[in-house]
């Protein structure tokens, strides 16, 4: 198997960008679209996420050949449900206001699909050290997209940066970027721009194998 | 909020508030398993009932959690019986309707992991609601979610005939969809009163 070979910053980097857990696999929605309103909460939201993926992934890496496969999926759920429950007092005590913006979502990386799917697809086939590399990729890969996507909103819908005022006054807010239809519009934008490079890409790697292959042609 | 009538909480979690549209929650299968009408609207009756039971199951051990003074336990005790309430009706389908346990497919066990099942049970404790309306607000939320899931079945399907430039393919075309859904259903904001 080829995936075997890779070397733990292949696993790495493969988060951040080829297999991107937002904007490839299209994983973890609920979260991305929910808090993505301003760019501070997608990003806090973002790193709690990543926190939970490298601990989940960890434990679940670490644990893989006690956990009998009939239970496996309720225990990577337990194991996760524990960190996040780590997550939501610890973001309760360093900030509140934080804590309230983000609401119930804080609970709900548990059931963020991304995360079961990480410890059931590859933490529990792999050494610990690799899904740590794993988790961190995905994990950074996802809180980079969530940002992305905070970043985008927050400036159309408020006209401003982590709070600061980016446009004259007179620019209008667009106040549907801030209600939940524009995260599923922002979300579409950046998917469309994230197809649209790979087929470019995909026409370019055809165009070079169908030039290649009639060079060989008139060769022969 | 016990002056918050049940006919008030059924519209509110169904309509202004709409589980898939307002919250965003359930988006994994509201994109996964909306691409027929029939199927959406059987993953919808799954998942109704599934909210029923954990709601009534919530409800119940947010109260044993208090009674023992154990809050931390809430998220993982919430989870597990939910997953095991999911397990119950996989079971179920599996023995009473075979080819729809096949159609339902990777979609079921996921219940499991959409949101709207547990954010409904975080969303009814933290608003304190009591018994009766818990279980209207769970018929309400179920109804909602099955509702989005049929309108973006339905408007797949006719775009399917529809011809898009290949880019906008496949989830970004259903997203740009739910987007106005969204805007849609912001036109019932007040219904609730």
């Amino acid at each position: 198997m080829a995936a075997s070979t890779k070397s733990s910053t292949d696993e790495f980097i493969k988060g951040l960008w080829k297999e991107n857990p937002v904007f490839v696999q299209v994983l973890g929605m609920c979260p991305v679209l929910a808090v993505s309103n301003t760019a501070m909460n997608a990003l806090a939201m973002g790193l709690a996420t990543a926190f939970v993926l490298i601990m989940s992934n960890v434990v679940v890496s670490s644990l893989r050949s006690f956990i009998p496969k009939q239970v496996r999926i309720a225990t990577y759920i337990l194991i996760i449900a524990t960190f996040v429950t780590v997550v939501d007092y610890l973001i309760q005590a360093v900030s509140l206001d934080l804590y309230k913006a983000l609401g119930a979502f804080i609970s709900l990386i548990v059931v963020n699909c991304l995360i079961l799917g990480r410890a059931e697809a590859f933490a529990s086939k792999n050494t610990v050290a690799r899904s740590m590399m794993d988790g961190l990729g995905m994990g950074i890969g996802f809180a980079f997209a969530l940002f992305c996507l905070g970043a985008v909103r927050e400036i159309l819908g408020s006209g401003s940066l982590f709070g600061a005022q980016l446009f004259h006054d007179s620019f209008q807010n667009w106040v549907v970027m801030i209600l939940p239809s524009g995260g599923f519009f922002t979300l579409a934008a950046w998917l469309l721009l994230f197809n649209w490079l790979e087929q470019r890409k995909a026409k370019k790697n055809k165009k070079e194998k169908t030039d290649a292959l009639s060079l060989t042609k008139e060769t022969a | 909020m016990e002056s918050e009538s049940l006919w008030t909480i059924f519209i509110n979690a169904s309509l202004v508030n709409n589980f898939v549209l307002a919250y965003f929650l359930g988006i994994c299968p509201f994109l996964g398993v909306s691409s027929k009408i029939e199927t959406a609207s059987r993953m919808g009756a799954a998942v109704t009932f599934v909210m029923l039971v954990s709601s009534v199951c919530a409800f119940g051990i947010q109260a044993l959690l208090v009674a023992i003074d154990a809050p931390y336990l809430k998220l993982i005790s919430f989870i597990a019986v939910i997953a095991s309430t999911v397990q119950l009706v996989e079971m179920f389908i599996k023995k009473v309707s075979p080819a729809l346990f096949r159609s339902l497919g990777i979609f079921l066990p996921l219940i499991t992991t959409n949101c709207a099942i547990l954010g409904l049970a975080l969303f009814q404790t933290n608003k304190g609601y009591s018994f009766v309306q818990c279980i209207v607000y769970a018929l309400g939320a179920g109804v909602g979610f099955t509702l989005a899931l049929v309108l973006m079945a339905g408007l797949r399907e006719k775009l399917e005939l529809a011809e898009v430039p290949d880019v906008t393919k496949g989830t970004a075309m259903a997203l740009m969809i739910a987007g106005l859904l969204s805007v849609t259903f912001m036109g019932f904001g007040g219904l609730g009163g």
